[in-house]
């Protein structure tokens, strides 16, 4: 089982998403933002970080990068015949995703101005998306989240269409950290193969390195993140 | 992505070969050469425009056999500068090689005098650290004050040849309330989060501490650690002759140029720009790629010495490589790609812009050396090459501007016993004991546990530590409001390091000696108290000026202090730094001697952390409470009292405690142990309670009857040497029986439990109001 994780120059997460999909049983392939091919993978993970210093908006270099050429043309709107790439974008990752217009809306700097890093509580919304059907939906997981340009926004008439399809995929949960629209942490495409979240489950797969406890206080051991690579292992396999 | 940061390959390859360009008439006239030095001899120079005294430049002349061309003051006025040269402090801090032991060195593989020391740490990995300051620029610029001393420090730890891993950032401000405070600290912590967080190293710890004496003058300390296996540990140093001089990462600019602008008016009146900004403008992403570009370089085995520029750029990179290797050097200065192509070859030697390394780099390596920094976008360019000459020589469009023997630029500079004198003033201070401060009464002891964790340098620091990332490389796993921060070093084996930095000034301000073993004391109990084996020690030394007796004295005395106390405690200095002139007026900062230690833990999965999470775990203090409170927390919030002596220092006591709690934590016999320091015994038990919401109710009577003092001392004695504990009650008896073999005084509180914190027949007060309170001073004074 092979995912992809993408390092474009700036990219911080890569080596922590690569970890995560080891620990979930899958085989991590880099990829460099130079590429032109994906490297026969199944799936592809754009972590977190600042692509290119992100010192335009965030992602807005990065998905002119050669491997999104690829990326974008196999994670497109999916056919009977071509189920789209199966794409997690984490975070920055997930900036990248709304500019290359896999996924609707756009990340913006937090309400509150400041970097934000966190032990967040989430809600599953939808499980019917690639990287969250190992869920039940209502869980309630804690991911860590770390960013300075996370609120969530979009216009109403998408919004009210993300809900309508079931395409909110996480949302915040006691507290809305960067005020995300409707407290919307992570949405997906129309077939639930590609998802973009602020939080980063990749930091949530091992017991003593992420968040302390889950969302009901007790030791959860703090791996509430792994199910989103189990899910997409398991989603790939039956495929 | 600027356009100045992509390289063309072949470009730079050219770069080898002479470019072929020439200087106009006007600018071969204006150009200061060693040939035009020897002919004018008697041109006045601005030398002490340059911060250079009348006999540092005697003594240049004397070294030259001639008047130093204007580029050759630019380099040595920079380089014998107090930041370069340590001139002022060199003679003290001999003491910290001199008083390490060969038992010391056991896990020494790089010691004090490279860019940064590194400790052998089992299992072929090894850990290099330091500490710096980056506290004038921060004052100045807050933002990329505190941003580019992230950088500087970090390229330190990679120059070693190591990942950096972590960082960590001792912070000092004015009073919380001064309007210059909040000037300056939200710049200062959105600068180190916004370099940090943006190369993806997570900050596990640090201070932010606020007093008056930093009103005018901030402190910006930040330390890095970085991992590396033992063969992959690299040297600042020139050897092999023919080998080539590379310089790659940003291009130079006119940043950070200090008295270079004074020279280049000098010498280009009609040319560049009349004033350069003297701080420098840090650009994060640049550095995250020239970490992963070492990294690389490293691995390919195509780098042969390396050495980061920092503070005095050029010149220092030259004159330390050349100094270090075989003693010679031949560059092309006008090779170097610049931002800006005003800029004159005397600014040029001494711009500090950042992001830049210099490599030594075999000819037949040259190849791979181009392909790796081009994958990664980086420009890199052949400046010159090592010779066996014993020179250091530097061109400029084929003109020698600059000959002269590379040590004494780097090495060999002036070197100061000044003056000191212990300050009239300290007789007083120490006899202004804190004995005669009023005491509580027993019922308002509630109220003041309120107004201590409220108060600025107890309540919560989450305001600033949430703004930095923890989390990114995935291998922290304990972080600020434990007592250390743990990171995992092998994802195999769990073999990681604990740290954590510390300092009370005002102990040092009452007594500079101890004061200095009272930061290392408090350093060395927090990395076991976490877990960690201490293993070695680095120093951020912030002091005022080297010039006032006074100052000199104190520095002195901290610096023995320290030195005396690593030995005791077989702990070696290895690397740090001096920050002097850290005042405004004639008033001095307190002496502030911030010592961080280092540590080991077999498996970062038995760390201990500072909270409890069950109910039913028995507390027990260990080490023993006097009546001290000279320098206290509670002297300062409740009296505005800064006087007396600050606690007794017991190294052997710290020795024993630290010995007890690393081998208890191993064998997971502890649930939770927090350190006891400022505020005392009331402030762990709530930080305690704090960190995962469990409460506890004590009995403070035992404690009181064993060691002759009332609550209120037991409860804000600032007493050494001290740690609460959490044991399962089964586990008490071996626990005790432990103490008791390494003479460490145990004495029991209570019990772990609830949802409020109750010392018995005085208070309970309720975990949401102490958080509340805890949590609120911050925000409260920082958010506009």
């Amino acid at each position: 089982m092979r995912i992809g994780v993408v390092t474009f120059p700036g990219s911080l997460d890569d080596r922590d998403a690569a970890r995560a999909i080891r620990l979930a049983g899958g085989t991590a392939v880099p990829l460099w933002h130079g590429d032109r091919e994906l490297h026969s993978v199944d799936a592809v993970v754009l972590p977190g970080g600042f692509a290119y210093g992100d010192y335009l908006r965030c992602g807005a270099i990065a998905r002119f990068a050669p491997v999104m050429d690829e990326i974008i043309r196999l994670a497109g709107p999916p056919t009977a015949a071509a189920p789209g790439l199966p794409v997690l974008g984490i975070c920055n990752g997930f900036q990248v995703l709304c500019e290359s217009h896999l996924l609707p809306g756009a990340l913006i700097r937090n309400d509150h101005r400041h970097f934000i890093c966190r032990d967040q509580v989430l809600r599953v919304e939808s499980t019917s998306t690639t990287w969250t059907s190992g869920y039940t939906a209502g869980d309630e997981i804690v991911i860590p989240l770390k960013n300075g340009e996370g609120g969530y926004v979009a216009d109403t008439a998408t919004l009210d269409q993300l809900e309508g399809e079931a395409r909110v995929v996480v949302r915040y949960l006691g507290f809305n950290p960067n005020g995300s629209y409707r407290d919307i942490a992570g949405v997906s495409n129309a077939s639930g193969s590609v998802v973009g979240l602020m939080p980063h489950p990749e930091h949530a797969v091992e017991t003593g390195y992420g968040p302390e406890s889950d969302s009901h206080g007790a030791l959860s051991g703090g791996t509430d993140g792994l199910r989103f690579f189990t899910s997409a292992l398991q989603g790939v396999l039956s495929a | 992505m600027s356009s100045d940061s992509v390289n063309t390959y072949g470009e730079d390859f050219d770069a080898v070969l002479d470019d072929g360009s020439v200087l106009t008439v006007e600018q071969r006239a204006a150009l200061d050469t060693v040939e035009r030095a020897q002919s004018t001899k008697d041109t006045e120079q601005p030398w002490a425009a340059l911060g250079m005294k009348a006999d540092e430049y005697a003594e240049l002349h004397e070294i030259l056999g001639r008047r130093p061309t204007s580029s050759e003051l630019a380099m040595y006025s920079v380089m014998w500068s107090e930041h370069c040269s340590y001139k002022s402090s060199k003679v003290h801090l001999r003491q910290f090689g001199e008083k390490t032991t060969e038992a010391m060195r056991e896990h020494l593989l790089v010691g004090i005098g490279e860019n940064a020391g590194v400790v052998d740490i089992g299992q072929g990995w090894a850990v290099t650290f330091k500490i710096e300051s980056h506290n004038h620029p921060s004052y100045v610029e807050p933002y990329q004050g505190a941003a580019t001393g992230v950088g500087g420090i970090v390229r330190d730890i990679i120059s070693m040849g190591a990942r950096p891993v972590a960082v960590m950032d001792p912070l000092r401000f004015g009073a919380i309330d001064h309007p210059d405070t909040l000037r300056v600290l939200p710049g200062i912590v959105a600068g180190v989060g916004g370099y940090g967080n943006c190369l993806g190293l997570p900050n596990i710890g640090g201070e932010v501490v606020f007093d008056p004496c930093y009103q005018g003058n901030p402190l910006v300390n930040v330390l890095c650690v970085g991992t590396m296996k033992h063969q992959d540990i690299h040297l600042a140093n020139a050897t092999g002759a023919g080998n080539l001089v590379i310089l790659f990462g940003a291009r130079t600019g006119g940043d950070g140029i200090g008295g270079a602008s004074i020279l280049a008016s000098e010498t280009f009146a009609e040319g560049g720009q009349a004033k350069r900004p003297a701080v420098q403008v840090g650009d994060p992403f640049a550095e995250k790629v020239l970490i992963e570009c070492c990294l690389d370089l490293f691995q390919a085995k195509v780098v042969n010495g390396i050495q980061d520029l920092g503070a005095a750029g050029l010149s220092c990179a030259f004159s330390e490589l050349a100094s270090n290797g075989d003693g010679g050097m031949l560059v092309h200065l006008d090779r170097a790609p610049l931002r800006d192509p005003s800029l004159a070859p005397e600014e040029i030697l001494m711009s500090e812009s950042q992001e830049r390394m210099m490599a030594v780099v075999r000819p037949e390596d040259l190849p791979g050396f181009l392909a790796i920094t081009s994958r990664w976008d980086v420009e890199a360019t052949v400046m010159g090459e090592v010779t066996e000459t014993g020179r250091l020589v530097v061109l400029w469009h084929g003109e020698t501007i600059v000959d002269v023997p590379p040590r004494t630029v780097a090495h060999d500079g002036p070197v100061y016993n000044r003056p000191m004198a212990r300050p009239d003033s300290l007789d007083a201070l120490q006899a202004d004991s804190p004995a005669r401060l009023p005491r509580p009464a027993d019922a308002d002891l509630a109220g003041l546990v309120l107004r201590m964790i409220g108060s600025p340098n107890l309540s919560s620091r989450s305001w600033v530590t949430d703004q930095y990332d923890r989390y990114v490389q995935g291998n922290t796993t304990l972080a600020t409001p434990d007592d250390a921060g743990v990171i995992r070093v092998d994802e195999e084996s769990g073999l990681g390091v604990a740290i954590s930095t510390d300092c009370n000034a005002r102990f040092a301000a009452l007594d500079p000696y101890h004061g200095a073993q009272l930061a290392l004391a408090e350093s060395y109990r927090n990395v076991a108290v976490a877990g960690g084996r201490p293993l070695a020690v680095t120093d951020c030394l912030n002091f005022g000026s080297p010039e006032d007796p006074g100052v000199m004295w104190q520095f002195a005395e901290a610096v023995r202090g320290l030195a005396d106390g690593c030995q005791q405690l077989g702990v070696p200095v290895t690397g740090g730094n001096v920050s002097l002139y850290n005042q405004t007026g004639s008033t001095p900062i307190h002496p502030t001697p911030v010592v961080g230690v280092l540590g080991v833990l077999p498996d970062v999965a038995a760390r201990t952390p500072s909270g409890w999470r069950e109910a039913g775990a028995q507390l027990l203090l260990l080490g023993t409470t006097r009546a001290e409170f000279g320098g206290s927390e509670w002297a300062w919030v409740e009296h505005s009292h800064l006087g007396g002596l600050p606690p007794a220092v017991d190294l052997e006591a710290e020795r024993s405690l630290a010995d007890l709690l690393v081998t208890a934590g191993g064998d997971g016999l502890l649930i939770a142990a927090h350190d006891l320091s400022d505020g005392g015994l009331a402030q762990t038990l709530v930080e305690s309670s704090l960190r995962y919401g469990v409460g506890a109710t004590v009995s403070a009577d035992a404690a009181c009857t064993r060691d002759g003092v009332d609550a209120f001392t037991l409860l804000f004695a600032e007493s050494t040497a001290r740690v609460l504990v959490a044991v399962a009650a089964e586990s008490v008896p071996e626990f005790t029986e432990r103490c008791e073999r390494l003479s460490v005084p145990v004495v029991a509180l209570g019990t772990t439990g609830g949802d409020a914190l109750t010392v018995e027949d005085r208070f309970t007060l309720s975990l949401d109001q102490l958080r509340t309170t805890h949590t609120a001073a911050l925000p409260a004074a920082l958010t506009l």
